[in-house]
């Protein structure tokens, strides 16, 4: 990330007759915090005794989580039947549950890849928590597909080994290209996580004092010693891994969204549905970073590392994806009105008017009307109202999977077999367990790991400059 | 080299500010050395050139990677759907490189992933838990607040006193031999 310094030194002459107006940049690190002021503050978070109110939230995220457990133990020790699937619609919650992870996921790689490449500072102090979130998100994602396949513990029977049937698994099918994108998404997402935390957990090890805990850091920070040769490396690998999780952020939600548009249901067989369904995914992902981000910041006192700056700049993607997503809304039904297919204009109409209407203005209202309040300075800078707003996009989110996947199946070609589905005490409790999975191992990253990128957070403080004076 | 130097890993020196750190590498690229680095806490902007450093190798086994995974996921595709097991599906080939592109890609974002992750680390002599620097008191803060920059013995142009003069009229703070 190489600086174009030299400019600096020969202005134009021009510059001098028409006197742009100089805005000051936005201060990433408020106070003039130095170096060490931001290993002690992120380092601190690791080295104190565990907090009370960690334990508590330790106690009741397993509480929580081990609803998933159980109700997937019923689940598999009983049948499918035990969710509320039957014909004509087959794909219930689990599949709604597994959309809305994996587009939480999203936000994360999108701040870490995308961000970094389009050299987007402010993203530093994010990073860290996002990808983390990414990780966990895919893995309560992961769950849900491979519980609905029935017979879990054929579940290997998705990947290319040989088995004793002596057959292969069907690559025309988009089901397998989900397979091999969301587990390459959560393979690649953990190493490029795990490679930019080395130097981090160097820093731990170098101050730890107990032989455990230097034990500990020692085996994860590989012997990272920070020599610039291992720096020069570090940072085009870097790089790379930002330019391959790009197009491989953008390919996992677009097959995630072929699982539907590659069928000929109305309602899903639509052109419209990669982009749409990115751009929903870093919706929802960038509302769950500031509901985790927030409270994080108001209990470590981070105001001086993620400030206002932070916040407004996720408000306003949150705001931009949020009306590319409403937009999204409208084209499906001018697309729907202009096809002349009389199957899929019902499909929309019946999605807003139908049986399923309270689910349709639910989303409308979540997803396009209360991003809406972002255009507005007072609301960005009201925290308790901007996490607030962020809890109804997430609520949003889980509605439009829950809209696309339902409405489409209930109600399709023949009148006689449509349905009306509803989910069981059982699909209920699985999915509000993996908020309990997710905060359990989302709590043990914030006791054990670096919360913020130190070197990162370092790196674009205005002293880190060598050409400052 | 005498015998003494053997023992020696090298002599160190500590700096306060990247600024000083980066002119005191440009020096010591100058004097000609060649086995020496430079310890920071965070990268520098501009310290590859400043230790005049040649561009990355990581960008060719990320290349290795992708080229690897691209072929695998081609073969793997044909291997089960054409070659060993295979099914008409709707009257069309059975194997082309439409139908499972997206696992092709996605083999091929993996591969080079993994180039690049596992091509980081060993390019780095990484993991080596073991090193001279460690027992040095000082390095512990280059991962905090301090910038040092380390000479090693292996170099032709060390020579211990004339090496640590050196170091001082680089600016540098704190002086210090590493044993090995």
């Amino acid at each position: 990330m190489a600086h174009a310094h030299d400019s600096s030194s020969e202005r134009p002459e021009i510059l001098d007759k028409v006197r742009p107006a100089e805005l000051p940049r936005p201060k990433l690190i408020l106070n003039d915090r130095g170096f060490h002021w931001i290993t002690d503050k992120v380092c601190g978070i690791v080295e104190e005794e565990t907090p009370l109110w960690w334990k508590v939230m330790f106690g009741v995220a397993l509480f929580v989580a081990s609803f998933t457990g159980l109700g997937l133990l019923y689940l598999v020790s009983t049948g499918t039947g035990v969710w509320g699937l039957r014909s004509p619609i087959g794909w219930g919650w689990a599949i709604v549950n597994f959309v809305f992870w994996v587009g939480i996921g999203h936000a994360g790689t999108l701040i870490s890849a995308i961000l970094c490449l389009l050299r987007q500072k402010w993203r530093t102090s994010i990073n860290r928590a996002a990808e983390a979130m990414t990780i966990f998100a895919v893995m309560c994602a992961g769950i849900f597909p491979l519980f609905h396949v029935g017979r879990v513990w054929f579940g290997w029977w998705l990947l290319p080994l040989p088995n004793q049937n002596g057959i292969w698994p069907q690559f025309r099918s988009p089901l397998e290209w989900d397979v091999f994108a969301v587990s390459t998404y959560f393979t690649v997402s953990t190493l490029f996580w795990y490679m930019g935390m080395v130097p981090d957990l160097g820093t731990i090890r170098d101050r730890a004092k107990t032989w455990w805990r230097k034990a500990f850091y020692s085996v994860l920070a590989l012997g990272w010693r920070g020599g610039n040769r291992q720096w020069s490396n570090f940072e085009m690998a870097y790089l790379l891994l930002a330019g391959l999780s790009t197009p491989l952020v953008l390919s996992v939600h677009t097959i995630v969204s072929f699982d539907f548009a590659v069928s000929n249901v109305p309602g899903w067989h639509t052109t419209i549905f990669p982009p749409y369904f990115v751009a929903g995914a870093i919706f929802s992902g960038f509302a769950m970073v500031l509901t985790l981000m927030l409270p994080l910041r108001a209990i470590y006192r981070l105001h001086d590392v993620i400030n206002q700056y932070h916040i407004d700049n996720m408000c306003k993607i949150i705001l931009a994806t949020g009306t590319m997503v409403g937009y999204a809304y409208a084209t499906e039904f001018f697309i729907a009105a202009y096809s002349g297919n009389s199957y899929e204009k019902f499909a929309f109409v019946n999605r807003a008017f139908g049986q399923y209407s309270w689910a349709y203005w639910i989303m409308v209202s979540c997803n396009v009307i209360t991003p809406q309040l972002f255009w507005f300075k007072k609301v960005r800078e009201n925290h308790a109202l901007v996490w607030i707003i962020c809890i109804f996009v997430n609520v949003g989110m889980w509605f439009e999977r829950f809209v696309i996947t339902v409405t489409s199946l209930a109600n399709d070609y023949l009148p006689s077999s449509w349905g009306y589905y509803s989910p069981t005490i059982v699909d209920i409790f699985t999915f509000f367990g993996t908020f309990g999975f997710f905060s359990v191992l989302f709590l043990l990253f914030i006791r054990f790991l670096p919360l913020l990128p130190m070197a990162e957070v370092k790196m674009v403080t205005p002293q880190a400059d060598p050409h400052a004076h | 080299m005498n015998e003494r130097n053997e023992q020696i890993h090298g002599v160190a020196c500590t700096f306060r500010k990247p600024a000083d750190v980066f002119h005191a590498a440009e020096k010591v690229r100058d004097a000609g050395w060649s086995r020496w680095d430079v310890h920071t806490p965070f990268p520098i902007h501009g310290m590859d050139q400043a230790m005049g450093l040649p561009r990355s190798n990581v960008p060719r086994l990320t290349l290795l990677g992708g080229v690897t995974g691209f072929i695998t996921g081609c073969l793997l595709t044909w291997y089960l759907n054409s070659y060993d097991y295979p099914l008409v599906v709707g009257g069309k080939p059975f194997w082309s490189i439409i139908f499972p592109f997206p696992v092709i890609y996605e083999c091929t974002i993996l591969f080079a992933a993994f180039g690049t992750f596992f091509g980081q680390f060993i390019l780095n002599r990484l993991p080596r838990h073991h090193h001279p620097l460690f027992d040095l008191p000082q390095f512990a803060r280059t991962s905090d607040d301090t910038f040092m920059i380390v000479l090693e013995a292996g170099d032709p142009k060390f020579h211990l006193d004339e090496s640590r003069n050196f170091l001082l009229s680089l600016g540098g703070q704190e002086i210090t031999v590493i044993r090995e």
